[in-house]
């Protein structure tokens, strides 16, 4: 099985993105490195919406992603509600 | 009650109505005569709806968020500036780093507006267009941000200035030439799986990603900055890449060995243009965050097997040279800095050999090959430059005819010997650093026999500056190919007692004390 995995740039609103995702995918694993972080996850790495928007007390559009993203790993599918990364192996 | 007010449209519906709505089938040519350059590769598409671009991004979302990464990106160059930021970097000798990707980098962004604005008119999905014609501009930005980003760094520092004078001359900045000039004389597909998967997919992971981290703990928030903004597009460029090949592979099965043959040749070339960033990794950072082998695993051996295993399902295999690339990665950061600090009389950059506690970390992180076949060269040379025989190899390098790197990588399996690769055709001899590179060669002769090669462009008398009289009795090919290059004598050779090294000392004092 493969790794999904997602990248931002740390300030404020990735740290909640990344509070998201690891009560959104159980097996999410997080690496620290300097001034970025990066989450893997076996397979399928998703971001909702709602629990971006409950860690952050605001309304959130996925596309604000794009700014504060660094690289993805994985199929992309992305709607108003769900990013999801994923590998069919 | 509930004064919900209209839903505006889904992420979906807006992405149709947005780019294929706009999109149109021409009358008065055929479809085929518009965009004449998509069946020449022999590439079978049958239905171009089957694109979509999975950030599913519209122009009016682009422009937006495009505009606050530019608004953020200039805000901290600009306090980074004004803050003297230039003398807060680790020690001077990072700012080597920065010539070497002026240099390389910005040129090639260029390169790739360049593409992927002829992608953006040749592609005939609206799909592939509308992204194409976006990554144009995202390039565009990435060419014009690295610039200004590093021209603060220009006002204070030797060896930047020539630059883009210097990028289709010199005998280094040749490997990334060479890689785009390749690209783009390919056909749109090609082009795709070149820039879009082994560029952005195998490259740029580990260029914008583990290097512009250390950049950022080198205190440089200029080039952190730069780097991590470009790379947010590049997230996206990555999967424009995926899904060309994917949408290839699903069209037709006929597409099968044309894309094997083109994953195989670019993975190649990739890895072949990533052995000098191994170098920035390694020897040119002075605080050093991770190794070239591990930013390697995580990125290529690990993100690209994720990609080539669930590929595998379309009947892709591993590229041949995968498992070369991976025994590569122990040596190549080495070799590669080693050759630089060879040849000082070359660059625009200065080189040095690494402190005691640098060599450590090395050994540390290399612990098959540093101590044994790197260590002691390095050793030798410390010893040779403190008692005034400082090496300095002033021939001519020997290039390969493909990935046009100079000739100096171990052959697979023997660190001790170098690889190098000899074919004729039609009656001349051509030079490869590997198997890989002869094999790509083979399959296009023609092309590749047109190769810019500067050591045989100088013995021609094609590299001379102005005014010399490349027929006169007396004349000496290469005498002075440094005002060719317009290379900065300053910023020639070593980093010791340089007068860079002189000038950031004194001014960090200043900026310290009354």
């Amino acid at each position: 099985m493969s790794n999904a995995f997602i990248a931002f740039q740390k300030n404020d609103d990735s740290r909640c993105i990344v509070e998201a995702i690891l009560e959104d995918n159980p097996n999410a694993m997080v690496d620290d490195q300097p001034s970025m972080v990066k989450i893997d996850v076996p397979n399928r790495l998703v971001i909702k919406r709602e629990t971006v928007e409950e860690k952050m007390g605001r309304a959130f559009d996925l596309q604000e992603l794009q700014l504060h993203l660094i690289t993805i790993s994985g199929h992309l599918d992305e709607t108003d509600d769900e990013f999801t990364l994923s590998w069919n192996s | 009650m509930d004064m919900k007010a209209s839903k505006k449209l889904g992420l979906k519906e807006r992405y149709t109505l947005m780019t294929r709505d706009l999109a149109w089938d021409t009358t008065y040519q055929p479809m085929d005569k518009v965009f004449p350059q998509t069946a020449y590769e022999g590439i079978k598409i049958h239905d171009w709806d089957k694109w979509e671009d999975p950030f599913r991004l519209t122009m009016d979302a682009y422009w937006k968020y495009q505009s606050e990464k530019e608004r953020k990106l200039y805000a901290i160059l600009d306090g980074f500036n004004q803050n003297n930021g230039h003398l807060s970097v680790t020690d001077a000798r990072y700012i080597n780093v920065l010539k070497l990707f002026l240099g390389s980098t910005p040129p090639l962004e260029l390169m790739a507006a360049r593409g992927f604005s002829m992608m953006g008119r040749h592609m005939q999905g609206a799909g592939p267009r509308v992204a194409c014609q976006m990554q144009a501009v995202d390039e565009y930005r990435h060419f014009q941000t690295q610039i200004h980003s590093i021209s603060n760094y220009n006002k204070y520092y030797n060896g930047m200035d020539e630059f883009a004078h210097q990028q289709s001359r010199m005998w280094y900045l040749s490997d990334g030439k060479s890689f785009f000039d390749d690209a783009i004389t390919a056909g749109p597909f090609e082009f795709m799986v070149a820039i879009g998967f082994a560029f952005e997919y195998v490259l740029t992971n580990i260029l914008f990603v583990p290097f512009i981290s250390g950049a950022a703990y080198n205190g440089d928030m200029a080039a952190m900055t730069v780097g991590f903004s470009a790379q947010s597009d590049e997230a996206r460029h990555m999967t424009l890449g995926l899904e060309c090949i994917k949408f290839m592979l699903e069209q037709d099965p006929d597409n099968l060995p044309i894309v094997q043959r083109w994953i195989d040749k670019w993975t190649w070339r990739g890895t072949r243009k990533l052995a000098s960033v191994g170098m920035m990794m390694d020897y040119m950072l002075p605080k050093r965050i991770m190794s070239f082998k591990e930013a390697w695993e995580m990125y290529v051996e690990e993100n690209g097997g994720a990609l080539f295993k669930d590929l595998a399902r379309y009947g892709i295999t591993i590229p041949k040279c995968f498992s070369q690339t991976i025994e590569e990665k122990e040596h190549v950061s080495h070799q590669s800095w080693i050759g630089f600090y060879m040849k000082p009389q070359a660059t625009p950059f200065h080189t040095w050999i690494p402190t005691p506690d640098e060599m450590d970390w090395l050994s540390e992180k290399y612990p098959n090959t540093f101590d044994q076949y790197y260590r002691p060269v390095l050793e030798f040379f410390d010893a040779q430059e403190k008692a005034g025989k400082r090496f300095n190899n002033q021939t001519a390098p020997m290039n390969c005819q493909v990935c046009v790197s100079t000739i100096k990588f171990n052959e697979p399996g023997d660190p001790m010997e170098m690889c190098f690769r000899e074919t004729t055709y039609q009656g001349e001899k051509f030079h490869f650093c590997s198997d890989h590179c002869q094999e790509i060669f083979e399959h296009e002769p023609e092309k590749y026999i047109q190769t810019f090669i500067s050591s045989h462009q100088v013995l021609q008398g094609n590299c001379e500056p102005e005014g010399v009289d490349v027929n006169a009795p007396d004349f000496q090919p290469g005498k002075q190919i440094l005002d060719y290059w317009k290379l900065d004598k300053r910023a020639l050779g070593d980093f010791n007692g340089s007068e860079d090294q002189k000038n950031f000392a004194a001014w960090r004092e200043q900026a310290t004390k009354n």
